[in-house]
């Protein structure tokens, strides 16, 4: 799993390739030192112990010593500093690509099973991962590789017999790495898997807390929860006999390794067969060819954290193939015509069909739709019939797969989508609040004075809200700021449309989430706010209709001629209340 | 620390759990240690080339250490699970017990969601507390200390000079990961924050961004966030890299002072020689032990945290609790509040002010008034989740405040707004409701809520999961299941909080119909934004500056 990351990580990352590199580079230099620094600990041990060598005569071999551990700690330290920066400028591209794709080729595309919070979760902490996987992981990758060679190696010109054990004991370390990990991989993750079922039990427990008490039934889920519990421990022990015994192979092979060769340098030496100094060596190096194995092991998960938050962004990055919105110039035989205007000009949507690319089916069928310059057309129809996917295309945030949407006779694919865009006010059914001050969240990046601000507001409805804040427009509000409710949020989203002046309005369910006083207010600013423009008004029934001029209705993605349809709901509560 | 402390007091049966695994970590780590000790003294005394007879016994020595070794660990492994284990069913079976009575009135329902998923998320993280913190600082402890006697045996500078080099590491480096990590933390913190807010809503309104022109602006913004965070996270990675080195530099000096002073022992004939390698060899593995304490110091600040965090949760004063004598339920009689006034803290405005009700056996009122007007607090004191701060409330003439609690929400059920839905089977999540209810009943409260035919077409009906991870159902579908669950349920009085407000209209009118029809024999206060509804009941009445107007004359529609 690892592995896989590291090729997708490199194939797709040019910012992972660095810290990649360095640590590769690095570990190479790790693997001499950690050999000079046993030759050099053996000499002096060896010279003063039995050699009768003094301090003095050993002092250019101990400063030689002290310059190799200084060496190590710059290696040290510098994995763990090419490990974090690789790890945020890698989570920093990916979240470059991320952002670019979601605004920039899919505005409002939703990503599919993963909530918005989630993703920025994993694009935000994700680094935490990254960096235990390029700091802690990562290194040991490279030095289990690079380690054991260059300590076989050495110890091989020292003492061939040793090397032999030592060489015989490393496959069979890594075949009882393979073989018990085979084994108990799937256990792992049956027990990973439990584990977080007992968690989600708890959360749902926990979260259900106030249903229980209705019922009565805290008190025996209580008892269901110590229960489970301990079954879970019960469970969880027998398969953790099991699972630990592989750690307890590793061990007794790597111990049993160092033991082995402790005696076998014993015996040669007694023989005479070998120098203390090289037997000191090999000994020292025994240890160092199983540790960076047996941490790779420990650290398979960091591997596998790391595996899980990018590929949470790899596939918001790629999601589903998407077909251009705009005009690619090929397609354009002539010049790009000149913009049309829709309080001149009708829009018209001629026979248009639409799908979500992948398996999502056919969403718009056959649909025709006129709105004349100057009216309100009321688009109704029940909830999944397709409607705010008329105002995405209308919006030129989708391109039709069937059919032309055109206004004045030309194809809305043909014109400049910015151009086209600025002539559009678009009330969206949950309007996004920015974290941002009231004032800014109405301009919305258009540049306005605070008199016309001002002026949006009020004529939105929002004059008490604005007089009844601290730091009147300048209030923030948004994540952070102030709380607006459902129909203050509405509202600031009517201000800005009452600022854009713009030629096309869109309004996609404006009413539908507030309570019915409030509802009937903001019906009532809307006639205003509708007032010789080009209206879209998007809802779900027909209790908006007295401001429409025309209605049309939509049902399973195809409009229906309204006359001949009696199943329309036409009075709803809202308007009776009113 | 205080609330570590206190939360992470051990029972005595854990306590036993705790020495144990202690007693063989250290075993496992000092077997280590003594390997590599006894191996550097039998090269040693091999270099003097004595008969091979007379290393045999260091031979076994090494070999029995080795094996020591890897079973300690594997023992203490099982142990240390174990305590955790236990830990971990103990903590939340305490923390459930002690979070019953604060929901719902102690925790806002705004961020109730996240508010209790990081509760859950804490007691998992304190139930580490032994195994990732406290096990390692004590083996490590009892390791430098070990060795430090051993080393003073061979000769008494040695001794010194060891346990002073392993103290010094392990201070400084836990110190230095503890204080890099914290301000670390102090400083992405907020960037991460303000990173993922601005992430979060300029993916949620990319859309808009889109429509208004501001993409460019949102992306501007983001990358200075992004650049910020970037900066900080360098100046942490340095920061990182710098302990590193500490750690490493004060880890190569120790063992520098240690030759030092073995060799002038050597050589002044305090220290025999073929204790030399053993006493190097000694310290170099006890090293191995002093690793992990970075990482424990900054789990224990994260236990800290949570530790804190839950405490905060729990000490919240319980808002209602039982008479010492419960009076008996009355078997009969209305619900009623008199003069009811509730506000939810000194500065507030009072949300109910001097409210009167009476809800007759049998009888359907319906509740409406606009968003905030305190129709969920009045639902929330009917069933005593709060208590009103004057005025009463009674049944059959009873005070709620002199029944037990048990006994009243078994005579007044509220499906709740929110009402949730287990992540279990259908079946199991309608018989919360009724334990004793038979397929039948089951079957009669799906009809009730035009779920019947659903249900029987699932491919395990009844024993379908359904909650979290159960995707079959919709928003419009739970809802009716806990609208079925309370009509399952045998209380005379049912407060329904408005159950139909992810329903389409159509269905919304017939669900209630249907529903008000199988509670005939009930009382029942039908929260509503419906009118049409509304109008189905025997009385309609309107909260709004926090009293009751009777609104039963159903409106007519007016003229424009």
């Amino acid at each position: 799993m690892a592995a896989a990351l590291d090729r997708r990580l490199t194939r797709e990352s040019a910012a992972a390739r660095t810290p990649l590199t360095i640590a590769a580079a690095l570990g190479v230099v790790e693997a001499g030192l950690i050999v000079a620094q046993a030759v050099l600990l053996a000499t002096v041990i060896a010279g003063g112990a039995l050699g009768g060598r003094s301090l003095a005569s050993l002092r250019g071999e101990l400063i030689a010593l002290a310059a190799v551990l200084l060496a190590r700690a710059a290696v040290r330290s510098g994995f763990e500093l090419s490990g974090r920066v690789g790890a945020t400028r890698v989570l920093s591209e990916l979240r470059r690509r991320l952002v670019g794709r979601l605004l920039l080729d899919a505005p409002g595309g939703s990503v599919q099973g993963v909530s918005t919070g989630e993703l920025a979760a994993s694009a935000v902490a994700g680094v935490d991962t990254l960096e235990a996987y390029f700091a802690g992981y990562l290194p040991q990758l490279v030095l289990a590789s690079v380690v054991p060679v260059a300590v076989l190696g050495w110890v091989t010109t020292a003492d061939p017999l040793a090397a032999a054990i030592l060489a015989a004991t490393v496959p069979l370390l890594i075949l009882f790495m393979v073989l018990v990990g085979k084994g108990t991989e799937a256990q792992t993750r049956r027990r990973h898997a439990a584990l977080s079922r007992l968690s989600g039990h708890f959360l749902d427990v926990v979260t259900g807390l106030e249903t229980l008490r209705a019922y009565r039934r805290e008190g025996a889920q209580a008892v269901t929860l110590e229960r489970v519990g301990e079954d879970y421990r019960h469970h969880t022990m027998r398969t953790l006999r099991i699972a630990f015994l592989s750690a307890l192979v590793l061990e007794l092979c790597a111990m049993l390794g160092t033991a082995v060769v402790a005696a076998t340098i014993g015996i040669e030496l007694c023989a005479g067969a070998l120098t203390l100094q090289a037997g000191l060596t090999v000994l020292l190096l025994a240890p160092e060819l199983y540790g960076p194995l047996r941490e790779v092991g420990q650290q398979f998960h960091a591997g596998a954290d790391a595996t899980a938050a990018a590929d949470r962004i790899f596939a918001a990055i790629e999601g589903p193939e998407r077909t251009p919105v705009a005009i690619t110039p090929a397609e354009l035989t002539d010049e790009r015509p000149p913009l049309p205007d829709p309080r001149r000009q009708a829009v018209r949507f001629w026979d248009v069909g639409f799908r979500y690319p992948g398996d999502r089916g056919q969403v718009l069928e056959q649909v025709w739709l006129s709105l004349e310059p100057g009216t309100t057309t009321l688009l109704a129809g029940p909830s999944g019939a397709g409607k705010s996917t008329i105002a995405r295309l209308l919006l030129g945030l989708e391109r039709p797969t069937a059919g032309r949407i055109r206004c004045g006779g030309t194809d809305l694919r043909a014109v400049d989508l910015n151009e086209w865009r600025a002539q559009i006010a678009w009330v969206p059914q949950r309007p996004t609040m920015f974290a941002a001050t009231l004032a800014d969240n109405v301009r919305l990046g258009r540049d306005a004075g605070d008199a016309a601000v001002r002026a949006a507001l009020d004529a939105a409805g929002l004059r008490e809200l604005v007089d009844a804040l601290d730091d009147g427009i300048e209030t923030r509000i948004g994540e952070g700021g102030r709380r607006l409710s459902a129909g203050q949020a509405q509202r600031v989203s009517l201000a800005r449309a009452f600022l854009r002046d713009a030629s096309l309005l869109l309004l996609d369910e404006p009413t539908a989430h507030l309570d019915p006083e409030t509802a009937t207010d903001i019906a009532a600013t809307l006639r205003r706010l509708l007032k010789g423009r080009t209206v879209l008004l998007i809802a779900h029934d027909r209790s908006l209709e007295s401001l429409a001029d025309e209605v049309v209705w939509l049902e399973d993605g195809r409009t229906r001629d309204t006359s001949t349809i009696s199943s329309i709901p036409r009075s709803t509560p809202v308007e009776r209340a009113a | 620390m205080s609330d570590l402390a206190t939360v992470g007091r051990l029972p005595a049966g854990e306590r036993r759990w705790l020495a144990g695994s202690i007693a063989l970590a250290a075993g496992a780590t000092g077997a280590a240690v003594a390997l590599l000790a006894t191996s550097g003294y039998l090269i040693s005394r091999a270099a003097q080339r004595p008969q091979v007879i007379a290393l045999m016994v260091t031979i076994v020595a090494v070999r029995s250490f080795g094996i020591a070794r890897a079973a300690l660990r594997y023992a203490e492994r099982l142990a240390s699970h174990e305590l955790a284990l236990r830990q971990l069913a103990r903590l939340r079976r305490n923390f459930f017990a002690r979070l019953v009575p604060l929901v719902p009135a102690q925790i806002e329902r705004h961020g109730r969601g996240e508010l209790l998923a990081r509760f859950v998320g804490d007691v998992d993280v304190i139930a580490d507390l032994y195994l990732r913190v406290i096990i390692p600082v004590l083996v490590a402890l009892v390791v430098i200390v070990g060795t430090a006697i051993a080393g003073g045996l061979m000769l008494a500078a040695l001794g010194v000079v060891i346990a002073a080099a392993l103290a010094l590491d392990a201070v400084v480096s836990a110190w230095l990961a503890d204080r890099v990590g914290a301000r670390a933390a102090a400083r992405q913190a907020p960037l991460r924050a303000e990173l993922s807010n601005e992430l979060v809503q300029s993916i949620d309104g990319a859309a808009e961004l889109a429509v208004a022109g501001a993409t460019g602006q949102a992306l501007a913004r983001l990358s200075t966030v992004d650049a910020g965070l970037a900066r900080a996270s360098y100046r942490d990675a340095a920061a990182a890299a710098a302990a590193a080195a500490a750690h490493w530099l004060l880890s190569g000096a120790g063992l520098v002072a240690v030759l030092v002073v073995g060799l002038r022992g050597v050589h002044c004939g305090a220290l025999p020689g073929v204790l030399l390698a053993a006493a190097v060899f000694m310290f170099v593995g006890a090293r191995e032990s002093i690793a992990p304490l970075g990482r424990a110091v900054q789990r224990a600040r994260a236990c800290s945290a949570s530790a804190r965090r839950l405490q905060a949760v729990c000490h919240q004063p319980a808002p209602v609790a039982d008479p010492a004598t419960p009076r008996p339920l009355p078997s009969r009689g209305a619900l009623a509040a008199t003069g009811v006034s509730m506000r939810y803290g000194p500065t507030h405005a009072p949300v109910l002010a001097e409210l009167d009700l009476e809800l007759a056996a049998g009888e359907h009122i319906a509740l409406v008034g606009a968003s905030g007007a305190g129709k969920s607090t009045l639902a929330e004191l009917l069933v005593r989740f709060r208590d009103p701060q004057r005025g009463r409330i009674t049944l059959g003439g009873i005070d709620i405040r002199d029944l037990a609690q048990d006994d009243l929400r078994a005579a007044v059920l509220l499906c709740g707004q929110d009402a949730h839905l287990f992540n279990t089977t259908l079946r199991a999540n309608l018989l919360i409701a009724d334990p004793s209810a038979t397929d039948a009943d089951l079957w009669r409260v799906l009809a009730c809520v035009e779920l019947d035919q659903w249900a029987a077409a699932l491919p395990r009906r009844l024993d379908t999961p359904v909650g979290q991870y159960g995707d079959t159902v919709s928003g419009g579908q739970r809802q009716r299941i806990a609208l079925a669950r309370a009509l399952l349920s045998p209380a005379r009085f049912l407060i329904l909080d408005e159950p139909t407000a992810h329903l389409d209209d159509a269905m919304a009118a017939r669900v209630l119909h249907g529903v008000l029809a199988a509670a005939a024999g009930q009382g029942v206060l039908l929260i509503t934004h419906d009118l049409t509804s509304a109008a189905a009941c025997d009385r309609v009445l309107r909260l709004g500056g926090g009293r009751l107007h009777d609104v039963s004359t159903p409106p007519t529609r007016s003229d424009p």
